[in-house]
């Protein structure tokens, strides 16, 4: 059980994808309440020099049955992971990776001259990297 | 001899204890043989605190620490000393001392040496090495005794006896009651010793223990392996760090714990069970939460000491302890945030282990834990700190409260009825769980335990204390800017008053969380926080707002189709429920309803004239869920005349305007970047000022329409779901429509009107009315105007072609543009005829009707009746703004060009040309203009209309000569595109004289003439008698173009008068070049012969009777002058080149002029060119067309000089130009004067002839060039 969700620099959901769908309401306001988390953290950091930032934020606040964490681009996009606290298999390292294999799908999708930054992702590539990443965790 | 002193001294050391550690007392014995006495009497003297800290080396690299040594003493017992498998610590002795008094050998070897060596065998027998002998001097006791040893003696007798190799393990004291530096010094040397024995025994015991502890953990795969076991051997190596002040090593030891532990509980979950953990999973019976006012938590640790601790006991336990020790550590926001974490994992391992929790245990356990860990943090740090901190603590404040609610609505405190039994049994069960209240909390006016009971007890004291803490919690989540999450809890407290029935609590904070929402663009929460909103606003009774609500949600796809079919019919239902009541109107925003999508005109390109109908069909999304049946849809529309625009003429607007009509609505973007969409479009539109005078543009800009719209202030604390004041315009202008049903997805709606008053229209607003309910789009964008123009009749004529040519007949197209006037039955074009222009009528005419923008057209048949002055074109009847389009076609007869036949010497007559057609190099054609003069029945001014003809051909003649006989050429060049056909050239003397004959040597066949292609007819011309001086002709030749077969009519031909003089050849010039004397040809470089004859061929002509002409009766002479000129520069004329000579008038009178010419090059060269003049005197009145004037002043010529004189023309001149540039300085004098002799009089016979020339011998180089 999981969501992963990229936001935009103005904080509107560019890519929310959540399994399963039930809890698809609860965890968008899970995720827009983690946006003060990481509002709060990027401003913490925000003197420190652009290529020694570390975009991997870490747990944002954990709750009773979810762990969020979060990441920021230098665009400052950002991801945000919702995982299931029982899923003890995964670790900071793990979701480390996967937040920087999430960057490398966004960038794609940037790099694709038919997308307008700030569209909606539609693309199917990231669709499916998304897709992936879901079945890794659960 | 006294009794051996067997009263045994311990020395019991301890580290300094803070105060809160001090409930355990760890005490480590010292033995000391000796006198109790001795002890007892020393031991006041004992230096007391403080004590300087000792540097504490340990083992494994750890770093040194600098710790505080305190030691206690107690008396040595054997049963003190550990045994063997001891686990423990600080229960047992860490150094054993034996004091001795004694300095007699006798009493020494008596007593106190057995004494000793029993002492000794003891501590070997329990493997204690750590010991120490202490020997006190007394010299008031050495004095008393004689047989004394030196002193030296006894303690070197107990070093020898018992301290081999261990002499430091034997220490004397000396005196140690006086005040003597000596005994001082002695104090302070035993001291050191004695710690630095206590600390090596304590490190070593400390290793030993630690190494003992990690064997027992190693175990821990084995079965019997308990885990509390291991608990209390690690927790007792916690508490001496904790003694020795170490909290930080301390606190690893309990997060040691904590991790094995949770790694059990998650290898658990994992099905890798271990016999221990399941004793864990019995179920929880007690959920009094933490308790961390006390240091230690006896009660908890005998639990676990006894193995009996649930999992929450042991979690609780080992919190406690960590929160302890952090907040020695100055780390109370640690506190916090672990005390989250230990939260959330409880409520986590107790599901993973499958552990049975009555409903509400762990709320309850969880919010008396948030409390208490709150308190206790709360309790240690100032407001200062806590206010600094708040991001730390907020997070147990929202835990606390969320759980609070739980429970609230689990006991059924939060039902407006409040609770049942069957709540309030459950709540008697958690309040059982709880307990009784623990002694430290009990006399306090607060306290978790309290607030829960209190809370837990009436449905008021529930909503007091959740009120309470969720306003705390959103303050605390506010003030650190967290407002997304205060909203969230936020709108939890709405959904409470919600249940509580008070909705108008409940409304601020759903409009609140709506709006960081709407303003972040997040789909799901809006719609989720909407549908609250819609409940709360049914039941405060807002009905705009409802609707407004209802409205949104009914367009919203992220509900389900019955949910948004519900909040559609709840709007549906209102507008039905009040349609009885008029009067009464909701106006809500349009674009929930329904979204413009594109609007198409009729006639497409939005202009429609005055009177006229206009269509406009809107595509219409419907975003409602089901039909909608509409009462009238509405446009207002805003109307304004600019009158001074070009731009709004007609014929502006008919041709300018875009044709297709049809205006795309940008789709209203759904929610995402809020912040774009909360502003309205804006509606621009371009100005242009012109001066009033010239109407030249003098400004031109862009204005913003709706600025009062966009830069007013954003008021901070309206609402998006009110409607923002839809200002309604009422306007004298609407487009309506009735009656419409909206069907989901796109409908066309189609307005008709009746244009009126000629200016724009502007569509404003857009307006659905659904019984009292009204949806307006209060500003279409982007700008859609149409226009109304009313015009004026008007008659256009113009060639169908680029040009008319004349002669052939031409079509002329006709456009009436009606405007408001309807033409009728018999109104018709009087057109004035005029002479040259003829208008050819034939058979039936066909006028093409048209509507002015150019949808329809038809055809109608129309008449022609020509009179002699008038031709009245019968127009077809046709409706105001329409267009009639017709073609008549049109001959221009073709005038005979009136030619310039003064000077029959020049070969082009100068066609008569307009002014601009002079300046193009190419021929042009001459034009004819013809003006017509038409009456249009809707004026009684007639309108002139000037059509202009090319003539398609232009003439030209020459005269050729032969000897004396003579041709006339005419080259008849096509100057237009078309083809023609030529046929029946002819060519007439108009004076008709007698004897001369015309002969044609043309081709007799009819003559194709190509465009831009050119045709010559020759005739000779023959004479009997002497011939006129002149002679008019006039050419004439049919022609019709060549595409078209068979014309209907018979054309004019096209005629060519000119004149032809002085064509009889007078005189004959041959010239010849001969070589030199003696060479066969010519050479270059070498001087030739020219010999020039000039013959008259004819006697006394009517032409020569001029100035020139002289003598009288019989014999005259005329004057003539020749010239030699080689133009080509092939000859160099050596000596005169010119000369004047007198020519007698007599037929065969000759002339002959030898000159010297040398030729510049080899070969075939053409002779120089001979030229003969006409020498007038210079009494002539009559003045020359050449400039003569200036040539003979240059020559030096003498007008008085001998007539028979040949000029002396200066030599070598023949390359240059004869002709001189100095004019005028000489003007008015008297001059002669030349005249040249028209080409008809002089036939040069040997024109055309060629010298070879060879190169001259000695030239060695010759010029080849080569291009």
């Amino acid at each position: 059980m999981a969501q992963i969700a990229v936001i935009a620099k103005e904080n509107y959901p560019l890519y929310i994808r959540s399994t399963p769908m039930e809890n698809e309401l609860k965890f968008h306001y899970m995720v827009h309440t983690s946006l003060d988390v990481v509002d709060e953290k990027i401003s913490a950091m925000g003197k420190a020099l652009v290529d020694q930032r570390e975009l991997y934020l870490g747990l944002l606040y954990p709750t009773e049955d979810y762990k969020v964490y979060g990441y920021v681009t230098n665009s400052k996009v950002k991801f945000v992971m919702v995982v299931d606290s029982s899923n003890t298999a995964l670790r900071d390292n793990e979701i480390r990776s996967m937040f920087r294999k999430l960057h490398n799908s966004y960038t794609d999708v940037m790099c694709n001259p038919f997308y307008n930054p700030g569209d909606r992702i539609q693309s199917r590539a990231f669709d499916n990297m998304v897709t992936s990443m879901m079945i890794q965790v659960c | 001899m006294k009794a051996p002193l067997q009263n045994l001294v311990s020395t019991v050391m301890r580290p300094l204890f803070t105060p809160l550690s001090a409930a355990f007392c760890l005490l480590s014995t010292c033995s000391c043989a000796g006198e109790q006495n001795l002890f007892t009497s020393i031991y006041p003297r004992f230096p007391a605190a403080p004590r300087e800290p000792m540097e504490w080396r340990r083992s494994y690299g750890r770093a040194p620490k600098m710790i505080h040594l305190e030691s206690n003493f107690v008396q040595f017992k054997e049963e003190l000393l550990p045994k063997e498998g001891n686990k423990a610590l600080l229960t047992f002795p860490f150094l054993h001392i034996y004091w001795t008094e004694c300095c007699d050998t006798e009493v020494y070897k008596a007593t106190v040496k057995d004494d000793l060596t029993k002492w000794q065998n003891v501590l070997k027998a329990h493997g204690s090495v750590d010991w120490l002998i202490v020997v006190v001097e007394n010299d008031a006791k050495k004095k008393n005794k004689t047989n004394i040893l030196p002193r030296t003696s006894i303690v070197d007798k107990i070093r020898n006896d018992f301290c081999n190799k261990q002499s430091d393990r034997c220490v004397v004291l000396s005196d140690p009651l006086k005040d003597s530096s000596r005994t001082q010094e002695s104090w302070n040397a035993f001291l050191t010793k004695l710690r630095t024995l206590l600390l090596m025994s304590f490190t070593k015991n400390l290793g030993k223990f630690e190494d003992d502890m990690r064997t027992l953990r190693e175990k821990r795969t084995e079965p019997g392996w308990s885990f509390c076991d291991y608990f209390m051997v690690q927790e007792e190596l916690a508490f001496v760090f904790e003694m020795l002040q170490q909290f930080e090593d301390a606190l690893v030891q309990y997060d040691e714990l904590d991790a094995l532990f949770s790694q059990y509980v998650v290898n658990f979950g994992a099905g890798d069970g271990a016999n221990w953990l399941t004793f864990f999973c019995q179920p929880v019976k007690s959920w009094n939460g933490l308790v961390l006012r006390k240091p230690i938590d006896m009660e908890k640790r005998e639990l676990v000491q006894r193995r009996e601790a649930t999992l929450l006991d042991l979690r609780s336990y080992l919190f406690s302890r960590q929160c302890t020790l952090l907040l020695f550590l100055q780390r109370p926001w640690e506190v916090a945030q672990r005390a989250l974490e230990l939260l959330h994992s409880c409520v986590q391992e107790l599901r993973l282990l499958e552990v049975s929790v009555p409903p509400g245990a762990l709320d309850c356990w969880v919010f008396l834990s948030c409390l208490e860990v709150l308190q206790r943090i709360e309790g240690c740090c100032d407001r200062a700190q806590i206010d600094s901190n708040i991001a730390h603590m907020v997070g147990l404040w929202s835990y606390a409260t969320e759980k609070l609610k739980s429970l609230g609505y689990l006991c059924g405190l939060v039902s407006e009825k409040g609770p049942d039994s069957e709540d309030l049994n459950r709540t008697v069960d958690l309040l059982a769980g709880l307990g009784a209240e623990r002694p430290e909390t009990a006399n306090a006016a607060q306290s978790p335990y309290k607030k829960l009971k209190e809370a837990l007890s009436s449905v008021e004291a529930f909503e007091k204390h959740y009120l309470d803490l969720s306003q705390a919690t959103i303050e605390m989540y506010t003030s650190i800017g967290r407002t997304r999450s205060a909203r969230l809890v936020g709108k939890d407290l709405a959904e409470f008053h919600m249940r509580k029935r008070s909705p108008q609590k409940a409304e601020s904070y759903l409009q609140g969380a709506l709006k960081s929402y709407l303003a972040e663009g997040w789909a799901l929460p809006v719609t989720h926080t909407r549908k609250q909103l819609a409940e709360c606003q049914k039941h405060l009774g807002q009905v705009e707002n409802y609707l407004q609500t209802s409205s949104l949600l009914a367009s919203d796809h992220h509900l389900t189709e019955e949910e948004r079919e519900y909040f559609c019919q709840e709007i549906l239902s209102f507008a039905r429920g009040s349609a009885d009541s008029p009067g009464h109107k909701v106006v809500l925003p349009m674009h929930s309803f329904a979204q413009l999508q594109d609007l198409l005109f009729d006639p497409p390109n939005a202009v429609v004239h005055a009177g006229g109908i206009l269509s406009l069909e809107m595509t219409m999304c419907s975003q409602m869920p089901v039909p909608v049946q509409v009462d009238q849809i509405t446009v207002n529309v805003h109307f304004s005349i600019e009158k001074n625009s070009y731009r709004k003429t007609a014929e502006w607007l008919t041709k300018h305007k875009t044709p297709n009509g049809i205006i795309h609505f940008p789709a209203e973007g759904s929610p995402l970047p809020a912040a774009q969409n909360s502003l309205p479009a804006l509606e621009l539109s371009e100005v242009f000022e012109r001066s009033p005078s010239d109407n030249s543009l003098s400004t031109a800009g862009i204005i913003c329409r709706n600025v009062h719209m966009l830069l007013r202030r954003q008021e901070s604390g309206s609402s998006l779901e009110v409607p923002s004041g839809v200002a309604l315009e009422d306007g004298a202008h609407v487009l309506k429509c009735s009656s419409v049903t909206l069907e989901p997805g796109a409908n066309r709606v189609a307005f008709r009107t009746q244009a009126k008053e000629p200016g724009t229209y502007t569509l404003r607003q857009l307006c659905a009315t659904v019984g009292p309910v009204w949806f307006v789009l209060p500003h279409i964008y982007p700008i859609v105007q149409y226009d109304v123009y009313s015009q004026e009749p008007q008659l256009h004529v113009e060639p169908l072609a680029d040009s008319l040519l004349a002669g052939i007949p031409q079509k002329v197209k006709f456009t009436v543009t009606t405007g408001h006037y309807t033409v009728k039955n018999g109104d018709s074009l009087q057109l004035s005829n005029v002479e040259a222009m003829l208008v050819l009528c034939q058979g039936e005419n066909r006028a093409v009707i048209y509507s002015n923008s150019r949808e329809e057209s038809h055809t109608a048949v129309f008449r022609i009746q020509s009179s002699d002055k008038v031709t009245s074109i019968g127009l077809p009847a046709t409706p105001a703004y329409h267009v009639i389009e017709f073609e008549l076609e049109v001959l221009s007869l073709p005038s005979a060009p009136v030619c310039s036949g003064e000077s029959a010497t020049l070969g082009t007559p100068e066609p008569p040309r307009k002014q601009k057609d002079r300046q193009r190099g190419a021929p042009c054609m001459v034009t004819t203009d013809h003006k017509v003069s038409i009456d249009c029945p809707w004026s009684i001014y007639s309108t002139v209309i000037a059509l202009t003809f090319n003539v398609p051909f232009r003439t030209t003649h020459s005269l050729l000569s032969a000897g004396t006989r003579k041709y006339i050429q005419v080259c008849v060049q096509n100057l237009s595109e078309l083809d023609f056909q030529l046929a029946e050239s002819n060519l007439v003397d108009t004076r008709d004289t007698a004897n001369l004959q015309l002969t044609p040597l043309n081709v007799p066949s009819p003559q194709h003439i190509h465009s831009k292609q050119s045709v010559f007819f020759v005739w000779e011309l023959k004479w009997t008698q002497e011939p006129p001086p002149a002679l008019h002709c006039q050419f004439s030749v049919g022609f019709s173009p060549a595409s078209e077969e068979r014309l209907r009519i018979s054309l004019k031909p096209y005629t060519y008068q000119f004149q032809v003089e002085s064509f009889f050849t007078l005189y004959n010039v041959k010239a010849e070049v001969l070589p030199p004397v003696g060479a066969e040809y010519c050479r270059t470089g070498s001087l030739c012969s020219l010999e020039v004859s000039i013959t008259r061929l004819a006697d006394l002509l009517e032409v020569d009777r001029d100035e020139a002409l002289t003598g009288s009766d019989e014999y005259f002479c005329t004057k003539l002058m020749y010239e030699v000129v080689d133009n080509s520069s092939n000859w160099a004329v050596c000596g005169k080149s010119c000369g004047v000579i007198s020519m007698p008038v007599a037929a065969q009178a000759t002339h002959r002029v030898h000159m010297e010419v040398m030729p510049l090059f080899a070969g075939y060269l053409p002779l120089p060119d001979v030229r003969l003049f006409k020498y007038l005197p210079h009494h002539s009145a009559h003045s020359s067309q050449l400039d003569a004037d200036s040539w003979i002043e240059n020559d030096s010529l003498s007008v008085d000089k001998h007539p028979d004189d040949q000029l002396d023309c200066s030599s070598m001149r023949s390359r240059g130009s004869v002709y001189s540039a100095s004019s005028g300085e000489h003007k008015g004098l008297p001059m002669p004067r030349l005249q040249a002799l028209p080409t008809g009089q002089v036939f040069n016979s040997s024109m055309g002839t060629q010298v070879l020339v060879i190169p001259s011998q000695d030239d060695h180089v010759l010029e080849v060039s080569v291009t």
